[in-house]
């Protein structure tokens, strides 16, 4: 899932100043089970930024952002508005964007990474969508997301006592890569040379698309 | 084509036990400094290391400061790190520093951007260490660079590398040292050793599994003149202090006379490790020191190489 922590109240406050009428925007997926950008959140904010004055806000829960199909109130409701705050991600936003001409669309959230739910308020990445999985030479363990120096051979000289040269918050991903393929009795993996990375399918090709003729209503030539 | 041979190749295949030392290029465009430092150490080591940025810390590049010691008479070992460089800028970097006269080569990962003064930096690692010395290999090897075209002038450094016998997980740590070595690093320099008794461990698992035979192994030592130094170097990644050496710091009436001597026990006690061909002696902020620890250890004067 894609986790994302709402920006500070006075950088929201300062980005929607110029506008009267603002509607919020929560998102009902990813940022509402990692307690960003839900309904709940999103009443809370509007709730705190009515104290501060003369602005009127209203809330907006779509099922998801990044979907026409769950955007129809939505559209009614930005008609209202002189702005709208998205608690989305940044693909939420971006996708409002695009769907209103002339309205200004404003970030709620800072979005952060793709990871998981470790336990209460506790969030960890755990993929980068570099666009080639690897994660069968590794034990389950990735390389690109969790390396802090995305290293494909084996940790570098700074892994210590199972935490990272960055600081001892960090697992060392190849600490959890050796336990791993240890303990699956792969151990034969680790002296393997992994070749550099063709990158191309990472965000370093360029943005990325998938098109899928088979699932397309119409043929589509590009 | 031993004519381009760099001397310090020489050295380890004649069987001499090799003595090399750091210039760490200066946070500025000062090429005095790097001149000094070299002049310094010109005649009492074998080859300088010019670190690339070490720490993270923004400094002069290792290929031009190579450039200035050799221009003083001391030859230089390039240091080229992944974490500043893609593929791209590396390789065109080094095909610069051999055309420019430099002939040794440490490839290391570099430390975590986090620890400079630039750690809003980006970092690149599109190759890690292990990637690139194999690339660097097979382009001297074949001619060819890895995207598969054909090099016009191919350079032969005298690649190296590092370890750390102190991070962990250890195993692991020792199979990245035989894929660096099988990947094409001829010498292989160790993170300062202040442990000697889990050094020495270190030592018999690498022979045990023969890469002191196919990697000429350096030891590393760092020489702290002061309480302050040697904690600070605590704070190094991937170093092991044991309290005890920090402690006789802590009570010396003569620090830098301790530091001293703290270093000349563990190189006594590196020097009759089988599997060992060198030294790498560090004095982060006390270059000056490094002739009078040559001196003192016996490991003065050089040998000269025709």
């Amino acid at each position: 899932m894609i986790i994302a922590s709402q920006k500070p109240i006075e950088e929201i406050r300062e980005t929607i100043k110029p506008y009267k009428k603002v509607l919020i925007a929560a998102c009902g997926t990813c940022v509402t089970v990692c307690l960003a950008g839900g309904e709940k959140e999103a009443k809370e904010l509007a709730d705190l930024l009515s104290l501060s004055g003369d602005q009127e806000f209203r809330v907006v829960t779509p099922k998801r952002q990044c979907d026409s199909e769950f955007l129809e109130e939505f559209d009614k409701d930005v008609s209202w508005a002189d702005a709208g705050l998205s608690l989305a991600c940044g693909v939420g936003v971006q996708y409002l964007a695009e769907r209103c001409t002339g309205k200004p669309i404003i970030p709620g959230l800072n979005t952060a990474f793709m990871g998981t739910n470790r336990d209460a308020g506790y969030w960890t990445e755990m993929c980068q969508g570099c666009g080639n999985c690897v994660l069968e030479k590794t034990g389950g363990v990735c390389p690109v997301a969790r390396c802090s120096k995305s290293h494909f051979n084996g940790p570098c000289g700074g892994s210590s006592k199972g935490k990272c040269e960055v600081n001892d918050s960090i697992d060392c991903a190849w600490q959890l890569i050796y336990d791993r393929l240890k303990s699956l009795n792969q151990m034969e993996r680790l002296f393997e040379t992994i070749p550099p990375r063709d990158w191309s399918t990472s965000r370093d090709g360029g943005p990325r698309k998938i098109r899928r003729p088979d699932v397309a209503i119409e043929e589509v030539t590009e | 084509m031993s004519e381009g041979k760099s001397r310090l190749q020489k050295l380890f295949e004649s069987g001499a036990f090799v003595v090399t030392g750091e210039v760490g290029p200066p946070m500025g465009a000062d090429a005095g400094h790097v001149y000094h430092a070299a002049e310094a150490l010109s005649g009492i080591i074998d080859a300088a290391n010019v670190t690339d940025n070490q720490t993270s810390i923004l400094r002069m590049s290792s290929i031009a400061a190579s450039l200035l010691v050799q221009q003083k008479g001391l030859e230089a070992v390039v240091q080229m790190t992944c974490r500043d460089r893609n593929r791209i800028a590396i390789q065109s970097d080094l095909l610069g520093a051999w055309a420019l006269g430099l002939r040794n080569l440490l490839v290391l990962s570099g430390d975590h951007q986090s620890f400079g003064n630039d750690r809003h930096a980006k970092n690149v690692y599109d190759v890690d260490s292990v990637q690139l010395i194999k690339m660097l290999s097979d382009l001297q090897r074949d001619g060819v660079f890895y995207n598969g075209k054909k090099a016009k002038g191919v350079p032969e450094f005298f690649i190296g590398t590092t370890a750390n016998p102190f991070a962990d997980p250890e195993e692991l740590q020792l199979i990245r040292l035989k894929k660096k070595i099988q990947a094409g690093a001829k010498f292989v320099q160790t993170q300062s050793i202040y442990d000697i008794d889990k050094f020495e461990e270190w030592m018999e698992k690498v022979r045990a599994w023969g890469l002191h035979q196919e990697a000429y192994i350096e030891a590393g030592v760092l020489v702290n003149k002061s309480l302050r130094s040697i904690e600070m170097t605590q704070k190094v990644p991937g170093m092991d202090i044991p309290d005890a050496l920090v402690e006789r710091m802590r009570n010396a009436e003569d620090p830098k006379e301790e530091g001293i001597r703290i270093v000349l026990e563990l190189i006594e006690r590196i020097k009759k490790i089988e599997g060992i061909s060198g030294l790498h002696i560090m004095a982060v902020g006390w270059e000056e020191i490094v002739p009078v620890v040559v001196e003192r250890a016996g490991l003065s004067p050089r040998p000269t190489i025709e």
